[in-house]
């Protein structure tokens, strides 16, 4: 028979032990938000579509036609899009994780499970989000008859990579709204920040180079030129260092997020 | 039998803000906090650095120490905030001791609300599922007594309705159908049995049997004393945190009921837990209702009136006294001053004895236990000041006397108000 103690101070020795024990309400909780977002909004999948669609046209636009930055001769719609799939994945899964505990407080207020599948179940609804933007992707690479190399295979580790990351800020950001309920308000600000930091509307050739690394410290920039690089293939250089320093940058962030997210999980029920 | 729950020094903590209702801190607060901070000592560099905000420590439960072997049935009953909610949700590891250790052998479910994460727009058939889940079952485990399930909450036919169109009743029903197949060693239930009708809670209640029947452990709260008469074979009794009464369920509800009345009849007279010169002294405070007649429990919306019977050393004729009553929740929340001054009615002479009573029309509190602080002054002294002179018990009733509102839950207050759109009439056969 298991024996579970519980002691002021220490956290379950079986927290991963937990973890697996309670993986069947991950996939519960992640098919019920899934289910719930379809059925409330008709338009949810619309909405997936229309909003990464938009957001191209206009940096297009903006940085392509107005600010006439280069793209080495790809489809700038195309340069413009495929940084749009890992930084939509991203923004969707850190704002919906930033609400995701104080969403379901009333479940962390009456029944025990490990806190953290609640903000990891967002990853699985930005997912789907990202699927169908990429089908969107292939449509417009069929348009502009741009062919993906075999880089192209290299596409889910760089999705892992931005599921990681992800995850880590989620884990931070959904912890710290619980702590200091006004955190939501700084949340638009980062995600806004986030997207002019990052090689969205722009290619990272556009960057000058004595600001390489620094640039590089956000995590973001090496998941989009891998996805450049996967999806866009030989006309795109792939900067190993850089993503090298972005891989470490994301992995500090995941290590500390599920560091901090323990530490103040036991909390939660307190607070919420 | 071997021990299966053993409890050693249980202790939680809790840290309560002074004149703030959330339980949240702000990144705001904080900034602020720490400027406020800085500010101060670069005025007052040498003051000793003060807390702006004033914090209280208060221990839901204090040095419990309990064993629970397999199969027994035990009941937790106690006053509100006695600490029963906190002992169940530490048990359940919903939150952390602040002291202490508990050992739990076998597997826990928790009970402490019906239909927990049930989602509004899914059908009743997700709702099983992803309740089940949340309450620890297997995926495999819910297939196999889904028909079970559906067959103990009577909902077959609406399987594929969403359950925002269910009746409250049928909404109960399923979800505690769900609860009741689960199948752990230790089961631990917080009033449910409160919901729902007479003919299901009945069904409930069989059903629990059977699971302590079974040889299951099962912990049980409720202010139900039929129920856990009726389920239980050993009642802990908490009060103000602590464990003061475990055994023999006759006894220790015998117990409860002593406790409760010896706390509503301590005589005020004797308490020395006061402040003040002793000028004036309060002797019992009571509650009636405008005709005069007493009444333990005070409905919402009713006119209340609190009695303070008070005694003076010598007549006062300088037309200084003050009295307030002060209102707030058990936690400690202010909620309501009363003052006699607030409302001009002053005296100039406050007779050596007497009765003083404050009306309050339409009581505007939901139900709750209350604490009631009285207090007499004058512009340089306290005169007498007792904390938590007595207790009211609010229960439901018809504030807006609409017949509508049964039990609000949000927030302390009700308030008269009235709606309207402009141009549109409104309905008229609202309530007769």
């Amino acid at each position: 028979m298991t024996e579970i103690i519980i002691e002021a101070g220490k956290g379950s020795k079986e927290y991963f032990k937990d973890l697996w024990r309670y993986h069947e309400l991950f996939y519960f909780l992640a098919w019920r938000d899934i289910l719930v977002r379809y059925k409330q909004t008709t338009i949810g999948i619309a909405w997936s579509v229309i909003r990464p669609l938009l957001t191209m046209i206009v940096f297009t636009v903006v940085f392509n036609k107005i600010a006439k930055l280069p793209s080495n001769g790809i489809p700038y719609p195309l340069l413009v899009y495929s940084a749009m799939l890992p930084w939509q994945f991203f923004a969707n899964s850190f704002a919906e994780s930033s609400n995701s505990l104080i969403m379901n407080s009333h479940m962390i207020s009456k029944v025990y499970f490990p806190r953290i599948i609640i903000p990891t179940t967002t990853l699985i609804v930005s997912l789907v989000d990202f699927l169908i933007s990429l089908l969107i992707l292939s449509g417009l690479m069929v348009w502009y008859s741009y062919l993906p190399g075999w880089h192209i295979l290299s596409l889910p580790i760089f999705l892992l990579f931005t599921a990681l990351f992800s995850l880590g800020a989620g884990l931070w950001i959904s912890a710290l709204n619980v702590k200091y309920r006004d955190f939501r308000y700084v949340i638009p600000f980062i995600l806004q920040f986030g997207l002019y930091i990052s090689p969205v509307g722009f290619s990272s050739n556009a960057v000058p180079s004595q600001w390489h690394l620094l640039y590089s410290l956000n995590p973001m920039v090496g998941v989009i030129n891998g996805f450049r690089w996967a999806i866009l293939g030989w006309n795109v250089h792939l900067n190993w260092q850089e993503l090298i320093f972005s891989c470490v940058m994301a992995f500090f962030v995941l290590f500390t997020g599920i560091r901090f997210f323990r530490k103040t999980e036991k909390t939660f029920a307190d607070i919420l | 039998m071997g021990i299966i729950i053993k409890a050693e020094n249980l202790g939680k903590k809790y840290i309560i803000g002074h004149q703030r209702r959330e339980r949240y801190i702000t990144l705001r607060d904080i900034v602020m906090h720490k400027m406020l901070g800085i500010g101060q000592r670069i005025l007052h560099p040498l003051s000793p650095n003060k807390e702006a905000v004033t914090l209280e420590e208060f221990w839901a439960l204090k040095d419990i120490n309990f064993e629970i072997e397999q199969g027994d049935r035990v009941g937790i009953i106690g006053r509100n905030g006695a600490g029963k909610s906190t002992l169940l949700k530490i048990l359940s590891r919903i939150t952390e001791p602040t002291t202490g250790k508990v050992r739990l052998k076998g597997r826990v479910a928790s009970l402490l609300e019906v239909g927990t994460g049930f989602h509004p727009e899914l059908t009743g058939r997700e709702n099983i599922y992803l309740n089940g889940a949340i309450l620890g079952m297997a995926g495999a485990e819910i297939k196999r007594k889904f028909d079970d399930i559906v067959a103990f909450a009577e909902v077959e036919k609406f399987l594929d309705t969403p359950v925002k169109h269910y009746s409250s009743g049928m909404y109960v029903r399923l979800a505690f159908a769900v609860a009741a197949h689960l199948e752990p060693e230790i089961l631990i239930v917080d009033e449910v049995l409160a919901v729902g009708d007479a003919q299901f809670q009945k069904k409930c209640l069989g059903k629990m049997e059977e699971v302590g029947s079974e040889g299951r452990t099962v912990l049980l709260v409720s202010h139900n004393m039929a129920a856990i008469q009726s389920l239980c074979d050993r009642v802990i009794l908490l009060n103000h945190g602590s464990v003061v009464n475990d055994g023999n369920p006759d006894e220790v509800i015998q117990a409860y009921t002593s406790l409760l009345s010896e706390i509503s009849s301590r005589p005020l007279e004797d308490r020395n837990d006061r402040k003040g010169n002793g000028k004036v002294r309060f002797t019992a405070v009571g509650f009636q209702n405008t005709n005069g007649e007493p009444c333990s429990v005070a409905l919402s919306g009713q006119n209340l009136q609190i009695v303070c019977t008070y005694r003076c050393l010598t007549p006062i004729k300088d037309g200084k006294t003050m009295f307030s009553i002060a209102i707030e929740t058990l936690t400690g929340e202010k909620l309501l001053l009363f003052r006699n001054d607030y409302t001009g009615n002053l005296f100039d002479e406050i007779p050596i004895e007497g009765m003083l009573i404050c009306t309050v029309p339409r009581l505007p509190l939901i139900p709750g236990i209350y604490r009631i602080t009285i207090c007499a002054e004058n512009t340089q002294d306290v005169m007498d000041l007792v904390f938590h002179a007595a207790e009211l018990q609010v229960t439901e009733g018809d504030y807006f006397g609409t017949g509508r509102v049964k039990n609000p839950k949000f927030g302390p207050f009700l308030a008269e108000h009235t709606w309207e759109i402009l141009g549109a009439p409104l309905r008229r056969d609202v309530h007769d």
